[in-house]
């Protein structure tokens, strides 16, 4: 990558209570947020979340009801879109139509008056690979071509933050792999801090550094992928990031980093330091589908077992993923790598397996 | 492949090639049918009427007497000249007070929309005649527009300007303008609607967003992609206006005569057809060039 564009970015943003209400409801509810430089940063959620709500307030195309928004050290949240040093990188991407591709690329750098708008215009579109294409108009290009323009468009401004709404969203899906690979590359070339608006949680974990899950105009969880994966904080996260079997479970006891849960009069044993502050009743036990094993009955090796009949198959190459009903009636999945292990069959009854360090305590949905 | 299919069905592959030649121009035949029947053959009957001499008691002959084009020019050039800028005058007019209109209608008004637009072209529900008469209401002497122009003396600027000659805004070029843009406004308020309309807003959202303020946005990104609006609109506005002889007869003086009266006095009073014919066919020439001309420096073929 070439140096004009690189260099360390001082990106460093801050939300302060922000909120966006409407007449009749609450997009973003007051929430705070510190987004490190250099920083990819993921606002994953479903839709009607809040989540692009937010990053049009951070871009300053939508007001705030109430709150601050910072970058650096100032304050950003009464100017202009036009006056932040911050670039979208829109869901439609937005390509000026009537414009080449060169001249979308060095719109804004026009504006900011730099004298050698081309030269970097040019700079960018091979940071995409896509020089060859300066001449052309948007429609002239494909949908993954287009979002790249879209991309050198945004980061040719050298902006403290790079806001990404959902940009990956209208390509196929080999196509997005590929853009998300590209993406990290060059969030790590450039150094600018990126935010990163989806609802897909394999792009957030991909991708992102850190990942706040957004519901309701909340944010429900913010950590690193894997830390919101293994120890999600509430039921949302545990589904929204994969799938996840909840067990209902009561804590009989706690002796030292044990504590000894009952399910459906099953005891198990679970990670006391995973046992949540809050809501003590209603209390669950997570399992991952992957981390659960289908073992002999008679294997002792594993402290908290499980046994049911296999209510349905489905081999999918690399593993088998297997519904096994409960006595209670609850069904379990269970993802079985295909590994030579011996495959259950239909109605066979079998006993499921799981180390208690794989499991996690969540209190609320 | 051809050759090794016997019997009947090349035959039938033909009428059905042939059927397939056919469909377009059969579908065509209707506007072929009505263009030559209204415009190429009354076009030709015109040439060839401009072209001859002679006087209404004992015939026109034709006798290739091309004089008589240099003659109308010679003679009602300032009536050519006028009748364009008065056109051009106009399309300006409706231009700058249609453009907002339009934005408001296309993107402002939201359950108005329907509404405004039919009151867009309500006026068109009263005739063209009675609406241009209003006007001599409107503009007259002790009247609320004339009352407001002596008070601010707005009056003065537009003598500076010559377009009145005293201090009364009926019958002048004054006048004969604003007639021609308020009957001429649709015109060019529903093709920028319909362009500004299907705009992207999220590319203004864009151009925000890569640093241009309210000004530039509208110059660099809504203004050319409203192009196309723009073109049609001042061509539909432009085109009627510049052969318009009612707004300059009933709002104007012997001194804003258009060309669109000289041909109608031509015709239908002195009843000297060569003249009236050359002067339509000048009149014809000069827009198709100029229209060429703008839609060319305009380069709408280039836009989406």
């Amino acid at each position: 990558m070439t140096e004009a564009i690189q260099r360390k970015a001082q990106g460093e943003l801050r939300l302060v209570e922000l909120e966006r209400r409407y007449d009749d409801f609450i997009a973003v509810n007051g929430i705070d947020l510190d987004v490190p430089p250099g920083s990819f940063f993921a606002l994953l959620g479903p839709s009607g979340c809040g989540k692009t709500t937010t990053l049009r307030m951070i871009a300053g195309l939508e007001e705030p009801s109430s709150g601050r928004i910072f970058l650096g050290t100032d304050d950003i949240t009464n100017t202009r879109a036009h006056q932040r040093r911050v670039n979208t990188v829109f869901q439609s991407y937005a390509l000026f139509p009537h414009l080449n591709i060169l001249d979308n690329v060095g719109f804004g750098l026009r504006q900011l008056k730099v004298a050698d708008w081309k030269t970097k215009a040019m700079e960018a579109l091979e940071l995409v690979k896509l020089a060859d294409r300066a001449k052309q108009k948007p429609r002239q290009l494909s949908g993954g071509m287009q979002q790249r323009v879209a991309l050198a468009r945004a980061i040719v401004n050298e902006p403290e933050v790079l806001l990404l709404d959902e940009p990956l969203g209208a390509l196929d899906l080999k196509l997005r792999r590929e853009m998300q690979i590209e993406l990290k590359r060059i969030q790590q070339e450039v150094g600018i801090t990126f935010i990163h608006v989806t609802h897909d949680q394999e792009e957030a974990m991909t991708m992102a550094d850190t990942v706040a899950v957004m519901r309701s105009g909340n944010i429900e969880q913010l950590g690193a992928p894997a830390e919101l994966y293994d120890n999600p904080a509430t039921a949302f996260v545990a589904n929204f990031l994969g799938q996840s079997n909840l067990l209902p479970i009561e804590v009989t006891s706690v002796t030292g980093e044990r504590a000894a849960v009952t399910s459906h009069g099953s005891t198990l044993v679970a990670q006391a330091d995973t046992i949540p502050d809050e809501a003590p009743d209603g209390l669950r036990l997570g399992i991952r589908p992957e981390k659960l094993r289908l073992v002999s009955a008679t294997d002792t090796t594993w402290t908290n077992k499980l046994t049911g009949e296999v209510s349905d198959a489905s081999f999918t190459g690399v593993s088998t993923t297997y519904l096994v009903r409960m006595p209670w009636g609850q069904e379990l999945t269970v993802t079985q790598p295909n590994d030579g292990t011996d495959r259950a069959v239909l109605g066979e009854q079998v006993t499921i397996a799981w180390d208690p360090h794989h499991a996690f305590m969540i209190g609320r949905d | 492949m051809a050759l090794a299919v016997p019997g009947a069905r090349p035959a039938r592959r033909r009428a059905a090639r042939r059927r397939g030649t056919f469909t377009p121009l059969l579908l065509l035949a209707p506007a072929m049918l009505w263009l030559t029947i209204f415009f190429v053959i009354p076009t030709f009957s015109l040439a060839s009427q401009s072209l001859q001499t002679g006087d209404i008691d004992n015939g026109f002959v034709l006798t290739w007497h091309f004089q008589t084009y240099s003659d109308a020019l010679g003679r009602y050039w300032p009536q050519f000249l006028r009748s364009l800028i008065f056109a051009g005058s106009a399309t300006l007019i409706t231009l700058i007070v249609g453009y907002p209109l339009a934005w408001f209608i296309a993107h402002r008004s939201g359950r108005f929309k329907t509404m405004l637009l039919v009151l867009v072209i309500a006026p068109f529900f009263t005739n063209f005649l009675i609406r241009t008469l209003a006007w001599i209401t409107i503009l007259t002497d002790n009247g609320l527009v004339t009352g407001f122009f002596r008070a601010t003396g707005l009056i003065n600027v537009l003598r500076w300007l010559g377009l009145v000659g005293n201090d009364t805004l009926l019958y002048s070029p004054f006048a004969v303008i604003a007639g021609l843009a308020y009957n001429f406004l649709p015109f060019m308020v529903l093709p920028l609607y319909t362009s500004l309309e299907r705009m992207d807003m999220r590319l203004l959202d864009a151009a925000g967003d890569l640093y241009a303020n309210g000004w530039h946005t509208f110059w660099k990104v809504i203004w050319p992609l409203s192009l196309p609006g723009v073109v049609s609109g001042t061509l539909l506005t432009f085109i009627p206006a510049a052969g318009d002889y009612i707004n300059s007869k009933l709002l104007g003086n012997t001194q804003t005569t258009m060309i669109g009266q000289v041909i109608d006095a031509q015709f239908l009073r002195v009843l000297d057809y060569p003249t009236a014919a050359a002067l339509s066919f000048i009149l014809m020439a000069t827009i198709i060039v100029m229209v060429g001309v703008y839609v060319r420096a305009a380069g709408t073929e280039e836009l989406v």
